[in-house]
């Protein structure tokens, strides 16, 4: 067997519970995006375009749609005699079987695969980005500064940089401190989550991480620090690109509708940078006499009879006549009726809206139940869900997966309401 | 529906249409793009494994390096299998093998031996060029029942002009669906029924006929077989009533384009009844600006729109840019309609630019057809 110089190991266990009814039935990577991907395809893409052809995916957290979607990797030309993508999930052992306890103890708990393929390199991801990389780059980088870890560092404003874990570093870019989450960042150079080590340091970090009682066997809270104070050698890689963190609503739907501006900032027709999927099975889109469409992102199989402005439609939506959707993400499959208005939401999959439904009208109020969640004015029905016609829902609503017409009260949904499946009516 | 896993097929792709003109220069008609997406050889491919058929074989002729390409190892069909699967069989020269195939039936007998190792008990023939949705089980249930010989689908062409009909294969029946008649291109069809094409026979049956037809100098299917043996086999016609086209020239390759435009005729070939399966290829979604009017019109993944699309279908990865307009058009793969360019009743073949403010007019018989990688 050839030996690996690197390999990845992306962490796609991760819940991603601020994006609400997205994340209920799937991890966050798993979460559909761009009118064709899933958010893991940017980092996988990366992965394949940067010449990574083995990549460990652990997953812990709903992972069903997560492994049907990457299947054996042939999207990415991952399907391998040797190497490929492996799921890695926990898994029970000899005397005990535990769930990952946090990402530092996902990997430790899969050091006999990493052995397996003995690299030299590993290179520590996240799924739950949107962003093109070239890891080879970074491992250039890596060698060069004989570095035993490398992060990857992106500058973010001041405000923003106590929302992550904060580097500070010399003028070669070796790191002297690090600040996880910090209320008063010494520096804007933000981690990506995306390291590599030099697999032999790593383990030997993760095997004694793992002894530890009061460690939250987390990179950021534990590994990065311990080696940071036993003085290895550690480099900031910096990345000028897009990248951005689709973990709230408003993130998410916001890098959405960066793919409709004119000249988007983050390009997905590069055609020596594919992001790859699996491709759905659907003749092209089609848009009648008396549809239309404008600063849009349409994907096949779409059928187009209404009006479409300002929005992105996955695979096999279609508009009935004289509807209007205007700033929205609608995904796979779903339909929307007759007359009916959407505006600042985000449909899920096989949804039903029923004719002359309007979306998203009202004042801006947060959600009652989850405030902390919908807050953005942007409303959210879950996969599944059926709209009963001339319903009036207003912002920051949020309507339960598989929610149907029976689990409606009335025909007006106020802005912060929220529909449940099997809900009572007061 | 009958399961065709006791069934194999052969498509017959490789012969040249001169009416296709440089839609067909350098490449087997049935490897012509066709609604956006896929090659003419798509549909029959698709409708056989939809059919339950997992042994495939395709007898290829005229330039086929672009079909080959685009089957590949048949994966995209689910025919990239451990056992059968996909087989493309061009021609060889070898020291009993003199080269080019003389017609149909000398290229099932130059390949005999793949007929010979399988083991299905039936065989349907087909051909690479039409454009149809059809389950061919109910077609061998059709020909089990009728215990024919030989059952050879036929259309009842309502829709085609006489001059149209002209170009088909042209049959008559009996009261109980037996052919009486089977007259290839006639000047003077005597009936609206046509073949699509598909005979349904059995496997060790086919291989005698093909070894008579051989022995006696002759080399065609339809000609030195199916005609010749009209009055001593049992051969019956089935009706297919769906919708069915067969490219043959620039004129009803245009036609047969304009008519997918037609929501029931999609839904009838992409919709119902199984998939099309096609090569894929990793393209984003299409893109609209604020500028873009679209109408009436089919658009595949990575276009990106800037500019006028009316009764028109755009291949994968097209560019409209800003004032441009496309009409009653097809625009192949990768083609570019620079700004204030117009094109009108045209076929634009692969990669072909269209350069600033030029104008390009054709007629709806008359298709103005600009070949492969121009630029205009």
């Amino acid at each position: 067997m050839v030996k690996k110089e690197i390999i990845a190991l992306l962490l796609a266990g991760g819940q991603g519970s601020r994006l609400g009814v997205l994340t209920k039935k799937s991890a966050k990577p798993a979460v559909l995006f761009g009118g064709k991907y899933r958010i893991i395809d940017f980092s996988l893409s990366n992965c394949a375009n940067s010449g990574i052809d083995t990549v460990g995916v652990l997953t812990q957290y709903q992972p069903l749609k997560l492994n049907n979607h990457i299947g054996i990797g042939k999207p990415w030309d991952m399907d391998r005699m040797h190497g490929g993508v492996t799921i890695l999930s926990p898994f029970m052992k000899e005397d005990s079987g535990e769930w990952y306890k946090g990402t530092a103890n996902a990997i430790s708990q899969n050091i006999d695969f990493v052995n397996k393929q003995a690299p030299k390199y590993v290179i520590i991801l996240s799924g739950d980005h949107i962003y093109k990389m070239n890891y080879s780059d970074m491992l250039a980088f890596h060698r060069k500064n004989n570095a035993e870890a490398t992060i990857s560092v992106i500058n973010v404003s001041y405000e923003e940089a106590s929302r992550y874990g904060i580097m500070s570093t010399d003028e070669q870019g070796r790191i002297y401190e690090f600040q996880e989450k910090p209320e008063n960042p010494k520096s804007t150079l933000a981690s990506m989550g995306v390291y590599i080590f030099t697999w032999e340091i790593l383990r030997e970090y993760l095997i004694r991480d793992d002894q530890r009682e009061d460690s939250d066997h987390d990179f950021g809270k534990d590994i990065i620090p311990a080696m940071l104070a036993d003085g290895r050698r550690m480099f900031a890689y910096r990345f000028n690109g897009y990248w951005k963190d689709v973990g709230t609503i408003q993130a998410y739907w916001e890098a959405n509708m960066d793919l409709v501006k004119r000249v988007p900032e983050f390009n997905l027709y590069d055609p020596e940078w594919k992001i790859y999927t699996p491709n759905p099975v659907k003749p092209p889109h089609y848009v009648a006499p008396g549809g239309s469409v404008k600063t849009s992102v349409v994907a096949e199989g779409c059928m187009i009879y209404g009006n479409v402005r300002n929005s992105v439609l996955f695979p096999g939506v279609f508009v009935e006549k004289d509807a209007l959707i205007e700033n929205s993400i609608v995904m796979s499959n779903s339909h929307i009726g007759e007359g009916s208005v959407l505006d600042h939401c985000i449909i899920g999959e096989n949804v039903r809206v029923g004719k002359n439904v309007r979306i998203g009208f009202g004042d801006d109020v947060p959600n009652t139940d989850k405030p902390g969640i919908y807050s953005s004015g942007i409303t959210v029905v879950g996969e599944g869900a059926e709209i009963p016609d001339e319903t009036v829902m207003g912002k920051n609503v949020m309507i339960d997966m598989y929610a149907g017409a029976e689990d409606f009260c009335c025909k007006t949904v106020p802005s912060g309401a929220s529909v449940y499946k099997g809900g009572e009516c007061e | 529906m009958t399961m065709m896993t006791n069934t194999m097929g052969l498509i017959l792709s490789g012969w040249k249409k001169p009416a296709l003109k440089d839609l067909s220069y350098k490449r087997s008609v049935s490897a012509i793009p066709f609604g956006g997406k896929y090659r003419a050889i798509d549909f029959i491919l698709s409708n056989m494994v939809n059919s339950g058929i997992k042994n495939v074989g395709v007898l290829t002729q005229y330039s086929s390096r672009s079909l080959m390409d685009h089957l590949g190892s048949g994966k995209e069909w689910d025919l990239d299998r451990r056992y059968d699967g996909l087989f493309i069989f061009p021609p060889t020269v070898s020291d009993e093998e003199s080269g080019w195939y003389k017609g149909s039936a000398d290229a099932m007998y130059h390949n005999l031996s793949f007929l010979k190792r399988s083991n299905e008990e039936y065989v349907v023939i087909a051909q690479g060029n039409g454009i149809f949705k059809m389950q061919m089980g109910d077609m061998l249930q059709y020909h089990i029942d009728k215990n024919a010989d030989i059952t050879l689908a036929y259309r009842r062409m309502y829709d085609y002009t006489a001059e149209e009909l002209s170009g088909l294969g042209i049959i008559r029946i009996d009261e109980d669906s037996r052919i009486t008649d089977l007259q290839e291109k006639p000047l003077n069809p005597q009936s609206d029924l046509a073949s699509i094409g598909v005979y349904m026979l059995r496997r060790t049956l086919l291989i005698s006929l093909i070894e008579e037809c051989i022995a006696h100098g002759n080399y065609d299917f339809v000609k030195d077989i199916m005609i010749r043996k009209l009055d001593r086999l049992n051969i019956y016609g089935y009706e297919f009533r769906g919708y069915w086209r067969s490219i043959s020239s620039v004129r009803n390759y245009y036609r047969c384009s304009m008519e997918v435009l037609d929501p029931e005729i999609r839904e009838e070939l992409f919709i119902r009844n199984g998939k099309i399966y096609t090569k894929v290829k990793d393209e984003a979604p299409a893109k609209y600006n604020e500028e873009a009017e679209v109408t009436n019109s089919i658009v595949a993944d990575g276009c990106f729109i800037e500019g006028t699309v009316e009764n028109s279908v755009l291949f994968r990865g097209v560019t409209v840019a800003k004032g441009a307009v496309v009409r009653n058009s097809i625009i192949m793969q990768g083609s570019v309609i620079e700004p204030d360019a117009v094109v009108e009743y045209a076929i634009l073949d692969k990669n072909v630019v269209l350069t600033r403010g030029k104008y390009l007019k054709g007629d709806t018989d008359y298709p103005v057809v600009v070949s492969k990688n121009s630029r205009v």
